[in-house]
């Protein structure tokens, strides 16, 4: 008697793993899509037949007949600039879901300890002191860390209250006062030279990311994801806060350290990249959450995927808008923000 | 004996609570804890799980120090019910049931089939088998307070601390959960709970402890403990404990004038 819900149970089991084998193909193909679209639209359109022995002759190594200017647009200038976005949108996305979980707020951003801030006044630095590319990124990389370092160290000692409540504000603090260095930085530097390239920077863009650039930035990221990746099934747990975590026998003293450690590495090495890109690492876990449920086992895929499509499509309206680029931090919140407000308004399951 | 609190001195953020604090549990055996508003009754609970660290004294469970137990260690023996709250994010309820597994579940692991019969069992236990695929955040106080009982289950525990189970219930969750406390002990089970009215001791808890003025002020078989000179002393009111033909309990009421 007993063998029929079981068997049904087995069965319904079944339908779910190949529902969810199947929603992973689906969005692998789509994002797939989206990256092909994005590399043959632009400026210089490219004809499919011309991106298809491009990418051929790449890939495969077939001959290709393609314009030499196709080929150009298309290896030097767009896959650079599509592989950034995937990811750099995954990557924020990830940090996002991680951050919104262990601070248990939906406002939470890959910015909440103050990461974008100190990568901004490590990169507004470099500018100012009329430094190269390279440097500039290390720079806003370690700023970033820096940053992080700090609110976490005042995170420790002070100990009166409820230790996520006061990372939260301590990472508003000291966001403010690095926040503060990137203005003065900004008055002093040369409106003519740096001041735009400040700006630009503050705001995000793809457009100067070269191959190189990914290569250096993208072991940063894959060693900030293993302990999201690992931690996956924990992270539920951390997100009920962190005496009920404790109780249920998690080491939260242990695992928060080493969960920040690994999203702020990620996000760090992104802005580092490509400068201030907001409202990613917030909407898109708030999306995710909506399609696939609050359970970080399939949250953290959702996010990385739906984060890696969502800056490609961004960027790809973005310097297809008109003869001017449009600065990406200036698009994500276009569209995030009134997203947010739909999300708000409509009472969606995404939070509480 | 599960739970050996002697001489045990609480508090935090520098400053005592509590002092002074002696009680035993065994397994089996439902104690229940009342004490005023502010008392020390929750600082009380997180020093029993280890989240507060004694300020003095010893809590020893299972034979072993408590300070000497890992977190997970504590947890596959101590589950603890907290008041029925607001998850923040829209976990299922049987997501929510499996989380009571984690100190039986790997670090870098997910919970796999014995977990999810585990869960399954403490779903049905508690009566909520019905519920195991709504949303967490939208079922009613009641039902939270069942799945916390449930996920506290699941994790298979020797000792359940509730602080306060029924407060922000209705009167029939109060009772339902209630007589889940007395399930709970028949099964083996030592359970600690604290509650706001003395009345529930009578219908549940072998024993009674009072906690005031930082200290025990009593400790006995419930039926000898409530008493409205006890009650007095720490509600500052005037109480009656009298016997009702047909219930075996006595019924306890505060005098309102």
């Amino acid at each position: 008697m007993s063998d029929i819900p079981a068997a049904a149970e087995a069965i319904e089991l079944r339908t779910r793993r190949r529902l969810r084998i199947s929603a992973a193909l689906f969005s692998g193909l789509a994002l797939l899509a989206l990256a092909v679209l994005a590399l043959a639209v632009g400026q210089y359109p490219v004809a499919p037949a011309d991106l298809a022995a491009i990418l051929g002759h790449h890939l495969l190594g077939l001959p290709s007949r393609a314009p030499a200017a196709a080929e150009t647009v298309v290896m030097q200038v767009r896959l650079p600039r599509v592989i950034a976005a995937l990811v750099v949108g995954a990557a924020l996305s990830a940090a996002g879901a991680t951050y919104q979980g262990l601070f248990r707020n939906p406002l939470v951003s890959p910015d909440i300890l103050g990461v974008s801030a100190g990568a901004g006044l490590g990169a507004v630095l470099g500018i100012y002191l009329g430094l190269p590319v390279a440097p500039i990124q290390l720079l806003a990389f370690l700023g970033g860390l820096g940053a992080v370092a700090a609110v976490y160290g005042v995170g420790l000692a002070v100990r009166r209250h409820d230790p996520v409540l006061t990372l939260v504000l301590a990472g508003v603090a000291v966001g403010a006062v690095l926040g503060a260095g990137i203005s003065l930085l900004k008055v002093l530097a040369d409106p003519y030279n740096q001041l735009p390239a400040i700006t630009f920077w503050l705001l995000g863009s793809l457009s100067s990311v070269t191959l190189g650039d990914v290569a250096a930035t993208l072991p940063m990221m894959l060693i900030g994801l293993v302990p999201l990746v690992l931690l996956r099934w924990r992270m539920n747990l951390m997100s009920l806060g962190d005496a009920e975590a404790r109780t249920l026998g998690v080491e939260t003293r242990v695992l928060r350290p080493v969960l920040i450690a690994g999203a702020t590495l990620i996000t760090a090495a992104a802005v580092a990249m490509t400068g201030v890109i907001g409202w990613i690492g917030l909407i898109v876990p708030h999306i995710a959450r909506l399609l696939v449920g609050p359970d970080y086992r399939r949250l953290l895929p959702a996010s990385l995927a739906l984060g890696a499509g969502y800056l490609v499509l961004v960027d790809l309206i973005a310097r297809n808008m008109g003869t001017v680029e449009v600065p990406l931090g200036i698009l994500t919140a276009l569209v995030g923000a009134p997203f947010f407000l739909w999300l708000l308004a409509s009472g969606r399951r995404g939070f509480a | 004996m599960l739970l050996h609190v002697r001489d045990l001195a609480f508090g935090y953020g520098g400053r005592s609570v509590g002092s002074g604090v002696s009680f035993d549990l065994a397994a089996g055996e439902v104690l229940c804890l009342i004490g005023p508003n502010g008392g020390g009754k929750t600082t009380l609970f997180k020093t029993l799980l280890g989240l507060l660290p004694a300020r003095g004294g010893r809590v020893v469970l299972g034979g072993t120090d408590l300070s000497r137990l890992s977190r997970s260690a504590i947890a596959r023996m101590v589950a603890a019910v907290p008041q029925a709250h607001a998850a923040f994010f829209p976990f299922t309820v049987r997501e929510v049931v499996v989380m009571g597994r984690a100190s039986r579940i790997g670090p870098f692991a997910a919970p796999g089939p014995s977990d999810a019969a585990a869960a399954e069992k403490a779903l049905d236990a508690l009566g909520i088998g019905h519920l195991a695929d709504t949303v967490y955040t939208e079922i009613s106080g009641g039902e939270r307070q069942l799945a916390l009982i449930a996920r506290a289950l699941s994790g298979e525990p020797r000792l359940l601390i509730m602080d306060e189970p029924t407060a922000s219930l209705d009167f029939g969750n109060q009772a339902r959960v209630l007589g889940q406390i007395r399930r709970l002990a028949q099964a083996g089970i030592a359970v600690l709970f604290s509650t706001h009215d003395p009345g529930h001791a009578l219908l549940c808890a072998d024993r009674l402890v009072a906690l005031h003025g930082g200290r025990l002020v009593a400790d006995g078989p419930s039926a000898a403990t409530v008493t409205p000179a006890l009650l007095r002393l720490i509600y500052g009111i005037d109480v009656v404990v009298a016997p009702v033909p047909g219930l075996a309990a006595p019924v306890c009421v505060p005098v309102v004038d």
